[in-house]
């Protein structure tokens, strides 16, 4: 029998171009709403309380506002849930949309990536999850199914879990070349499809796995997170667990590209929505401490493609700083100048709203974050996303003047 | 003969908000019991049990006063007039 939505306290209303910051934690999801100025912000949630929240999305294709959020309960197991009112109600159906067939022997452990499909298929949505697989709806979030070919990979037996569990938590799509697809596991590496999903080969010639025998295996590394820019989608940036790399060529081949960072071992990356140069990154000390060097929380930033990084310090703690950043709590959205946002597991969530210059504390005493994202709501009758153009904004522009 | 199961509170929303479901079946076993209630109310069977039919590793199932874990499982014999309780194991985080 059908289910009503559940109702959740605490809502917060939002408005055309008001920011939304989709924050996940261990202990529930929250928004955070701004207006264009993101000067103040608004909290709504816990949603999905008790219930640790590792992947959100907001779909805002088709005239959508709709909010995808993954809870997982440690009784009653992961599912998906929907809300298209900015979190007053939440669909759950009775059957979790995502479920392992039989035929697998796999039970869902977690929902790790929920990723929209290009502006051209409003409808399709993918998902990763634990233990590694993709999931693929096209229909806009009602039925899904197991990526086969991936499932079935020879490789994928192989593939050993990373401290998060097994988990597929990258999904990149393509818009220049539809039917190619990027995912990234840990600890597996960087897989690429070029046929819409049904043959997959691993793409981590260049990557480093100091932690296993063979150090240059055709998989096994552990990569954290990779990102590229829509209008640029054959470049990719990557963070390794240990090593920062760059491809131009669709991942046939990484070189690293750490160039002044004080740690090349760190979870987040993000990029910027118009300048396919530039890419955020929080660098942490060594796999075994894994938090901030020297104890100064610094996100870096790098303008040229990865060939210098900068640090980026004023307004971050920069004196006994214990904290860690995952590997998806770190976003930027789509406006000029960016904003940049990144939440930690000491439960601080931080923005900046000229690019990652300066730095204000937006919430603390938050539940351990797993996961931020950024994005800018349209009015129903302008909400169909474009890719954005490869161009710098304004911002861009009076900078790079600036140092012209 | 009804079975009776105790449904806790994060479930009742799929049980109608019950806590307390009775079933005129006649079940051998554990499992043959939560199928019934599954064809019922599949959004609880469906967060006790997970895609393959195991109990979840959270989860604890008692036949009256014991618990399945540490006997036969989903392979418990159902006697007759019995209560079947689904409890959260105490863990998290």
């Amino acid at each position: 029998m059908p289910k009503p939505p559940a109702v959740s306290p605490n809502p917060v209303t939002i408005r055309d171009r008001d920011i939304v910051l989709l924050v996940g934690t261990i202990k529930g999801a929250f928004l955070f709403r701004s207006d264009h100025a993101r000067r103040k912000w608004e909290v709504g949630g816990p949603y999905f309380a008790g219930r640790s929240v590792y992947a959100m999305a907001y779909d805002g294709r088709a005239g959508r506002h709709r909010i995808w959020a993954a809870p997982k309960s440690l009784h009653w197991g992961a599912e998906l849930c929907a809300s298209d009112d900015f979190g007053r109600t939440w669909s759950r159906p009775e059957v979790p949309r995502i479920a392992f067939p039989e035929s697998s022997g796999a039970s869902l452990a977690n929902i790790w990536q929920i990723e929209a499909g290009g502006d051209d298929e409003p409808d399709r949505l993918l998902c990763g999850v634990e233990p590694s697989a993709l999931f693929e709806s096209r229909d806009a979030g009602d039925s899904w199914s197991l990526n086969e070919g991936l499932w079935n990979h020879p490789h994928r037996p192989k593939w050993m879990p990373g401290g998060g569990g097994l988990c597929l938590h990258t999904i990149l799509t393509n818009p220049v070349r539809p039917e190619r697809l990027f995912i990234a596991t840990s600890t597996g590496g960087v897989y690429r499809t070029d046929d819409g999903g049904r043959t997959w080969e691993a793409r981590n010639r260049g990557i480093h796995a100091y932690f296993l025998k063979e150090k240059d295996p055709e998989f096994g590394q552990c990569v954290h997170k990779v990102v590229r820019h829509p209008a640029k989608p054959d470049r990719l940036f990557l963070q390794h667990h240990f090593g920062l790399y760059r491809s131009d060529d669709g991942g046939d081949s990484w070189r690293e590209r750490k160039n002044g960072v004080p740690s090349d071992f760190g979870f987040a990356m993000a990029i910027h929505p118009r300048d396919p140069e530039t890419v955020y990154i929080v660098p942490l000390q060594s796999d075994e401490f894994r938090c901030p060097p020297e104890g100064k929380l610094r996100v870096y930033r790098t303008r040229d493609g990865a060939r210098s990084w900068k640090p980026l310090a004023r307004g971050l703690p920069q004196k006994d700083c214990y904290d860690t950043i995952l590997r998806d709590a770190l976003s930027v959205d789509r406006e000029d100048p960016a904003g940049v946002y990144f939440g930690t597991r000491d439960g601080r969530l931080y923005a900046s709203r000229d690019e990652g210059e300066s730095w204000s504390l937006v919430a603390e005493d938050l539940p351990a974050v797993t996961f931020v994202r950024a994005a800018t709501v349209r009015a129903r009758a302008k909400a169909r996303a474009r890719v954005p153009a490869a161009k710098p904004g304004g911002a861009e522009r009076r900078r790079r003047k600036k140092a012209a | 003969m009804p079975v009776h199961f105790f449904v806790p509170g994060p479930l009742r929303d799929f049980a109608e908000g019950r806590s307390r479901v009775d079933l005129e079946i006649s079940p051998r076993t554990l499992a043959e019991a939560l199928d019934a209630l599954g064809a019922k109310y599949p959004g609880v069977a469906r967060r006790v049990l997970d895609e393959r039919g195991e109990v979840r590793p959270h989860v604890n199932l008692f036949v009256g006063p014991e618990c399945v874990r540490f006997g036969e499982g989903l392979a418990t014999p159902i006697p007759d007039d019995c209560e079947i309780a689904i409890l959260p194991a105490v863990s998290g985080g």
